[in-house]
């Protein structure tokens, strides 16, 4: 079957198989490999990525699901070469070790932002809490996450 | 809650433009990752590549009487379809162990465990493999499993290994430490003997990246080219060669960005040996990449063991000796990756951080119809084992001794004069000075503060406890002559190199898997020679790039690796000391190093920095006689001692009387991990052990039903912590420099993970006081505090 979708703002129209899976299309199919597979039942979230503006599990999204809709990952976080400042955060704020939840991570974390500008401690627990960090312990992803909430909200400001 | 000691999360005093290298630095792989430029394995693409799927064996133990691969072989994409029957034709059936037993590669005779290796699908993609999977037809005879390990010895118990010449039961090995008669007549007289049982469940490492492999063989060239997720590309390289008869100079093995290793990829796994014979079969680049099932069922567990633990105390709280009786469940094939004259990794140091009379272990280890492995899971060579065993073991004199735990152990800290300390099994502890990191704990958590809350609480009905735990640990294998792998000497290669223009790189044999390595070893090496960090590029995980060593894992990069850095970057120093005398027209013994130059002593305005060195070593004018262009150096650095970090944790936990519900309301962890490199770093570490640590005491468990199926075989059924189970964690730190390391550093990498399970074990424990529970065992999950509370705990396996 044929799919078209909006991949990080640009259109895209493939050939795929119906039982194809969104993580693999973006992994494999399109090269996005920044978008990683982990546990197939929706655990770990390693996978997430935005259907229309909202975290799925691209795990447990098939691409057919996609056709029509407007997909970004984590290669399409950044704007015009400027890192968003979730990115930064979690550099900042050393939340990330390996690396390989960290795609999925920011992506659910960006959207919390988007909807709550100023988390408490509590509501970032319950925002990341369907995904899986081996390495960091979380406590560093809540300070990451606090970072890119205080410097947007200083950068609006400044505007 | 406050961290301590640490810098807020908007102070940012980043050192890395800096010709100093100690410090909160942020990290060099950070940029590629936060913009998912990572490369991991899976994110390897060749052109014509196919992929390789894996057919696994439903059961425990069963004979294969025939596999029909003729429809799989038919199916639409599949290129190749291989049997072990296959691979005994080529020899390669069977492969050693790190522990110098033998696995199957594929079954051949019969499969030992569920999940095992049978037969494996070359296909056009990874959905077409995995299709034609379900057409391969396997008849089975089903055995009986062997599956309780406290059954393993029955005389009837069915035979495992019946492909060992001559083996007729299940027995692994035996292995003995301490003096049993000296332990023996320390027990005799002893005031009081406390006895407990405890088990260490079988858990699982589970990375977020499962382990793979892409191997690329080059018929014409006889090459082979392997991307592989392995913490020890290396020590992998030459086991291909031996394994595989590949000469090992045209085999190139390559560790890209690794997502979590946690000793999950320390071993060779049968995967990786099948890629590369799809690669030789089908003449294609050929990925394998496990699903995370197959990561759980069929890769490196990690624990397993049942202890019965004794000690023997004064009754006024000297304690005086330790024994212990341990039953390892090695599963089928024992898999551990541990060196070789040590079975039983170092378990030997169970005599904890206490100044003993004697002490004793005993341990028999069997084979059981379960997945092979057993070292894993950031354990240290077993001392997360050791350390589980000795702190609950002492928490239980404490209980009987009715004295405080805290007290108990400060009472019976080596003290920082006996050190070096030579323990009762022979471990030479290196340096330590305990008691201020115990307090600093208990400063941090507000001990006394705490046990009156607690007693208000329990006066009202409300289940509070308070956990501590005190650890040493053994770290950075060597050296050499007593720890090996299969014959590789556990010492690291390092070299570096300066550019003309004063740019380094350095290239190193151990590999990280998240824990920093381009970033503190750069530090390490500016320290040493003064060019910033952000000068030096950090090369591993190539062994066509990187010198020979043993890899990553039971902390030993920076203790060992970290050692050869600072090493090779002296040696380096001390060519461009020569150099500049030279330029500077003084002798060598009239310069002295200011972090980046040499100066004229006594005149400081006289003085060459380390780049324009680097530019003369390279450059047309004279150097001194005798002395090579260039400014390079190579060294292989064999420790000649471990490192042994220790500290102290304390957990404070509530247990909801209704639903048995264990909370970790707080965790303080006060580590000592020598001289500290980049505290960011080290701080990340620990926050990651200690919530391995809260999945091993409260949530993860690898067990088995009695047909031997796996009950742990994905993460809707093995539990690892979310940020909802976890606190937010409390750390500070003390430094006790190790004597023989170059730069007093002493490794912590596993340091959380083996010293929170106990504090957390000890705090539930101590919450059920009123119920008079002196042991829980792990995982204490709500079912299982229940039942201790109600005074029907039992083994979980």
């Amino acid at each position: 079957m044929q799919v078209t979708m909006i991949v990080n703002d640009v259109e895209v129209t493939r050939e795929i198989e119906g039982r194809l899976l969104l993580v693999h299309f973006l992994r494999d199919t399109l090269s996005l490999t920044g978008t990683h597979w982990g546990c197939d039942t929706s655990n770990c979230g390693t996978c997430v990525v935005w259907l229309d503006g909202e975290p799925v599990k691209s795990c447990t999204v098939l691409a057919a699901m996609a056709d029509g809709h407007e997909v970004r990952t984590v290669e399409g976080l950044a704007k015009g070469g400027e890192l968003d400042p979730i990115q930064e955060g979690f550099m900042q704020c050393h939340g990330l070790q390996c690396g390989f939840c960290t795609p999925g991570m920011m992506m659910t974390c960006r959207a919390l932002l988007d909807k709550n500008p100023d988390p408490t401690d509590a509501e970032i627990r319950e925002a990341i809490s369907g995904q899986i960090c081996r390495c960091t312990g979380y406590s560093t992803i809540v300070r990451s996450v606090r970072w890119a909430s205080v410097h947007e909200a200083a950068a609006a400001v400044n505007q | 809650m406050t961290t301590v000691q640490e810098p807020k999360t908007d102070t940012f005093d980043d050192n890395d433009q800096k010709p100093v290298g100690y410090g909160r630095m942020l990290r060099k792989e950070d940029p590629r990752l936060i913009r998912g430029r990572g490369r991991f394995t899976d994110d390897v693409q060749l052109p014509g590549m196919l992929h390789l799927a894996i057919l696994r064996s439903p059961f425990a133990h069963a004979k294969i009487v025939s596999v029909d691969t003729s429809a799989a072989e038919a199916a639409p994409g599949v290129k190749a379809v291989v049997t072990g029957e296959t691979l005994a034709g080529l020899g390669l059936a069977w492969m050693p162990t790190l522990s110098n037993d033998v696995q199957a590669v594929l079954a051949t005779d019969k499969v030992r465990f569920q999940g095992q290796e049978v037969a494996f699908v070359v296909a056009e993609d990874r959905y077409a493999a995995r299709d034609a999977l379900e057409l391969i037809d396997v008849e089975y005879d089903v055995l009986d499993p062997v599956i309780d390990v406290r059954q393993a010895l029955a005389p009837d118990a069915p035979l495992i290994r019946d492909d060992l010449e001559g083996k007729t039961n299940n027995h692994c090995f035996d292995w003995e430490t301490g003096d049993a008669d000296e332990t023996e007549a320390v027990f005799a007289r002893a005031d009081v003997v406390v006895q407990q049982d405890i088990v260490y469940p079988r858990v699982h490492p589970a990375p977020m990246e499962t382990c793979g492999a892409v191997a690329d063989f080059d018929a014409v060239e006889g090459r082979l080219k392997l991307w592989s997720t392995t913490q020890a590309p290396h020590a992998h390289r030459t086991l291909y060669a031996i394994v595989a008869g590949l000469p090992e100079h045209k085999i190139q093995v390559i560790a890209p960005d690794i997502g979590g290793g946690f000793g999950n990829k320390v071993p060779i796994y049968p995967g990786y040996v099948c890629a590369i014979v799809g690669s030789i079969v089908t003449g294609k680049p050929v990925k394998w990449m496990e699903d995370r099932s197959e990561n759980l069922i069929s890769t490196g567990f990690a624990r397993d063991y049942i202890m019965r633990g004794e000690i023997a105390a004064t009754r006024d709280g000297k304690i005086l000796a330790i024994r212990t009786n341990v039953l390892a469940d090695h599963g089928a094939f024992n898999g551990t990756a541990a060196p070789v004259k040590y079975p039983a990794g170092f378990f030997g140091v169970f005599t904890g951080s206490y100044d003993l009379e004697a002490a004793y272990c005993k341990m028999t280890a069997v084979y059981t119809n379960k997945a092979p492995g057993g070292v894993a899971y950031a354990c240290s060579f077993r001392i997360t084992e050791a350390v589980y065993l000795v702190e609950r073991i002492v928490d239980c004199l404490a209980a009987e001794l009715e004295m405080d735990p805290a007290e108990l152990r400060l009472k019976n800290f080596i003290q920082p004069d006996q050190f070096p300390y030579t323990t009762k099994t022979g471990w030479v502890y290196d340096s330590g000075n305990y008691e201020p990191t115990m307090r600093q704990a208990m400063d941090i958590a507000g001990y006394a503060e705490l046990r009156r809350e607690q007693a208000e609480k329990r006066a009202r009905g409300e289940l509070m406890g308070i956990g501590i735990s005190f650890f040493t640990e053994a770290v950075g294998a060597g050296p050499r002559k007593n720890m090996d792998i299969l014959g590789l000497g556990m010492a690291d290669g390092c070299e570096l190199r300066v550019h003309p223009t004063g740019k380094a790189v350095v290239r190193l044999s151990v590999k990280t898997q998240g824990q920093g390595h381009e970033t503190t070893f750069a530090q390490i090496v500016a320290e040493e020679i003064g060019i910033p960090p952000a000068d030096i590029e950090v090369v591993h995980g190539d062994t066509d790039q990187t010198p020979f060593g043993l890899g990553t894992y039971g902390s030993r990069s920076t203790p060992v690796s970290g050692a050869a850095a600072a090493l090779v970057a002296r040696k380096v120093r001390d060519k461009a000391q020569l150099i500049a005398s030279a330029m500077l027209e003084v002798t060598v013994a009239d310069l002295d190093w200011v972090k980046g130059s040499f100066q004229v002593k006594g005149d400081p305005s006289k003085s060459v920095t380390i780049q324009q060195i680097a530019m003369r070593a390279h450059g047309a004018g004279d150097l001194p006689d005798g002395v090579e262009g260039g400014l390079e150096a190579q060294i292989c650095y064999n420790p000649s001692n471990l490192t042994y970090p220790h500290g102290a944790y304390i957990c404070v936990v509530d247990v909801d009387p209704g639903t048995a519900q264990v909370k970790v309301r707080r965790f303080i962890a006060v580590d000592d991990c020598g001289t500290r490199i980049n505290p960011m770093i080290i701080e990340g570490q620990v926050h990651g052990g200690l919530t391995d640590g809260v999945g091993m005491a409260l949530m993860e468990m690898i067990s088995f039903d009695e047909d031997g199926n796996c009950l742990g075989a994905s993460l809707m059924d093995y539990l690892i912590p979310t940020s909802l189970e976890v606190p937010d964690w409390e750390t500070g730190y003390t430094v006790t420099p190790s004597p023989h390391h170059p730069i007093g550093a002493k490794g912590v990498g596993e340091s959380a993970t083996v010293g929170s399970p106990p504090a957390i074990v000890n705090a539930v424990v101590d919450a059920l006081q009123p119920f008079g529970v002196r042991h829980a065992d792990m995982p204490l999950t709500p079912s299982r505090v229940w039942d201790a509370m109600r005074g029907r705990a039992t083994p979980p396996i």
